[in-house]
């Protein structure tokens, strides 16, 4: 497993495409520190963009990465290797790959601009910790979605809906629902309904630790209750573990099956 | 004969102008504040030197000086009030006072003031108290330099640092007030002036105006307390540059304004609050020059606010510039800096040229259902913000900034 793994991650840079997407890290906190030239002020522009942007590039990198190199995991297959260990070690390494680029690319930046120093060193990493889940969690999705669909058009066709459907129609239901149920005590509810989209538990968890916590008035006092103390920090980490684990699980029994 | 007579009148003068000092120790012939009192001429001078005085209810009824050395100290021992002034002309400066006793159904205080004129309260320190400095029905009273702090939990076991009920022509400068329930509180006063105090860490209000007109506030610090300042039924307040910080918690203002007319708001900070303004009822208030910096809501109307202007002002990164429950505006926005603003300005003559819409969809939904403000900062509700700026339907289309600033106002 672990040579696939180093096979996927050294091919990733070979094809440059960490690169790209490290630079692009690398220059977004750069300009970020430059206009603002305040680190927590960063951070919270910062977190706009990794919500949104993590998922969907860690979405489209797993299709990507699945249907291009099938000719060669097909070579593969024919090898004395366990299916599992195949497919876990491309998954690892474009994951690892991926979170690289990100926490060096915003690090650096940040580091140079005197972070160690600012007392947002603790959002900042959060801000890191929750981006690195965020890109294991949609590989995870997105190779399910790779695996179960030969077309390659369909695959990326789901893949691309999926994250549409966590980043922006599931809030909008969200959303509705809350609108709808006016009448209802609603607490409860919404912070059971962060918990099934791991792009709003994550931006709640970096919420909470910024700005607004005191805004959400009584909501906020229960979300702030639940996700302030130690047990919902470790219970919304180990619910972001989760979301790795299943698609992973789900990844391996779908292998077992399929006829390549 | 001449001679005599002006010596006659000299002496006379010096005679009555004479006002005697009475000093108290525990060494002296008088070793008690009340022993002192009663014996003490009109417009005599107590000198309380340092030590611990165990006394209470100590009643002044006639004009006196009261001043301590330092490090004397006044221990009510938690029983009730302890200095009352039944006279004017007074003055009362250097003690320090401790302990004064708490009750439901009294108004205890370290310092009472009944039905007095003219008095001077100064570089006094009040600790541990239950009302610091009351006063009642009282004229052309200063109180200046006094810190008075206690360390109250609970609303209903505290009372207030500096409470003045039915007064005129008050100063009240330079005190340092903490640990209360109100830092100030003021009801039915009239014509008075608050400046330079800091009130903070306090349960309810860093200041607090009950049914008091025509009172000006300037150069405070609120900081830290359940809400800043609370200014309700009251008419012609002018507010100026004081500072409103980090009042942070799921109830808490800045500034909470309840019906109250044409008021005067102008260069104030409001910085990190919940809510930097919050108006109810509210009408005719001219809000300029005042910096909204990182609160959670800047403005929030709630209802029934009507001719408010808005001219000058710098928002910037709040988390919601306003917020407005109505879809009816009488109000007007113009030439503030929204750091949020995104236009452009062609003709370069520092005004941006579209208009500048504050109030979001987003803000009119969490409005309807505070519940949603879980999504803030979602994609989501981008687009919709983004969609209603471009054809607003359900918030007021006239609510708008037609001039909103390129850059920021530095005064």
């Amino acid at each position: 497993m672990l040579k696939i793994l180093k096979y996927s991650f050294y091919d990733l840079m070979r094809s440059r495409w960490s690169y790209v997407y490290f630079i692009f890290y690398l220059l977004l906190g750069f300009v970020l520190l430059f206009l603002n030239n305040n680190v927590s002020k960063a951070v919270i522009t910062l977190m706009n963009i990794i919500i949104v942007l993590t998922p969907l590039i860690g979405t489209i990198f797993g299709v990507m990465y699945y249907y291009n190199s099938k000719e060669f995991t097909e070579l593969l297959l024919a090898q004395p290797i366990p299916r599992n260990k195949i497919f876990m070690g491309q998954y690892v390494g474009i994951s690892l790959s991926l979170t690289l680029s990100l926490v060096l690319g915003l690090g650096i930046p940040f580091v140079l601009y005197g972070l160690f120093r600012s007392a947002s060193i603790f959002d900042f990493s959060l801000l890191l910790v929750v981006g690195s889940f965020l890109n294991f969690i949609f590989v995870a999705l997105s190779y399910n979605i790779a695996l179960s669909t030969e077309n390659k058009i369909k695959g990326f066709g789901y893949a691309i809906l999926m994250w549409l459907l966590l980043a922006v129609v599931y809030d909008g239901v969200f959303l509705i629902s809350l609108i709808f149920f006016n009448d209802y005590p609603l607490d409860k509810f919404s912070l059971i309904a962060t918990m099934f989209n791991p792009i709003d538990l994550s931006r709640i968890l970096i919420l909470l630790k910024l700005d607004i916590s005191a805004l959400l008035g009584y909501t906020g006092a229960v979300f702030r209750k639940f996700f302030g103390t130690n047990f919902g920090m470790v219970f919304s980490m180990s619910v972001l573990v989760f979301w790795v684990i299943i698609p992973v699980f789900r990844m391996n029994r779908k292998l077992r099956k399929k006829d390549f | 004969m001449k001679y005599k007579i002006l010596l006659f009148f000299l002496l006379l003068f010096s005679f009555s102008s004479k006002a005697s000092q009475i000093e108290v120790c525990k060494s002296c012939k008088i070793s008690t504040i009340k022993e002192a009192i009663s014996i003490a001429q009109k417009g005599d001078t107590i000198f309380i030197k340092k030590g611990l005085y165990k006394e209470q209810n100590i009643i002044i009824d006639k004009p006196l000086s009261l001043i301590g050395e330092e490090g004397a100290v006044i221990d009510g021992g938690e029983v009730g009030v302890i200095l009352v002034f039944e006279t004017g002309n007074f003055t009362i400066s250097g003690l320090k006072i401790i302990n004064v006793g708490i009750s439901y159904t009294k108004d205890h205080a370290a310092i009472k003031v009944v039905k007095a004129n003219n008095f001077v309260i100064e570089n006094c320190v009040l600790e541990n108290v239950f009302f610091g400095i009351l006063i009642e029905k009282s004229k052309k009273g200063i109180i200046r330099n006094n810190k008075v702090s206690s360390d109250n939990k609970n609303e209903a076991s505290s009372g207030n640092g500096i409470h003045i009920w039915n007064g005129n022509q008050m100063e009240i400068y330079k005190n340092e007030l903490f640990g209360l329930r109100d830092g100030i509180y003021f009801e039915f006063v009239k014509n008075s002036k608050i400046y330079e105090n800091i009130s903070h860490d306090n349960i309810r209000y860093g200041l607090h105006f009950m049914f008091s007109n025509k009172n000006v506030y300037h150069h405070n610090e609120f900081r830290n307390n359940g809400a800043g300042v609370a200014v309700m039924f009251s008419k012609f307040i002018v507010m100026h540059h004081n500072k409103f910080r980090l009042n942070w918690g799921s109830a808490s203002y800045g500034l909470l304004l309840k019906e109250i007319y044409d008021a005067e708001i102008y260069n104030n900070l409001f910085e990190e609050n919940t809510i930097g303004i919050n108006g109810e009822g509210s009408t005719r208030i001219n809000y300029t020059n005042n910096t909204f910096s990182r609160n959670g809501w800047a403005v929030k109307i709630t209802g029934a606010c009507y001719k408010n202007i808005f001219k000058k002002n710098n928002f910037l990164h709040n988390s919601l510039d306003l917020s407005y429950n109505s879809k009816i505006n009488d109000n007007l926005f113009e030439n503030n800096y929204w750091s949020e603003y995104n236009g452009y300005d062609l003709d370069k003559d520092g005004i941006g040229d579209v208009p500048y819409r504050p109030v979001k969809l987003f803000s009119y939904v969490v409005n309807k259902t505070p519940e949603a403000l879980v999504l803030l900062r979602s994609l989501f509700v981008d687009i919709i913000n983004f969609s209603e700026k471009v054809s607003p339907v359900f918030t007021p289309d006239n609510l708008v900034d037609n001039k909103p600033l390129m850059k920021i106002i530095h005064d």
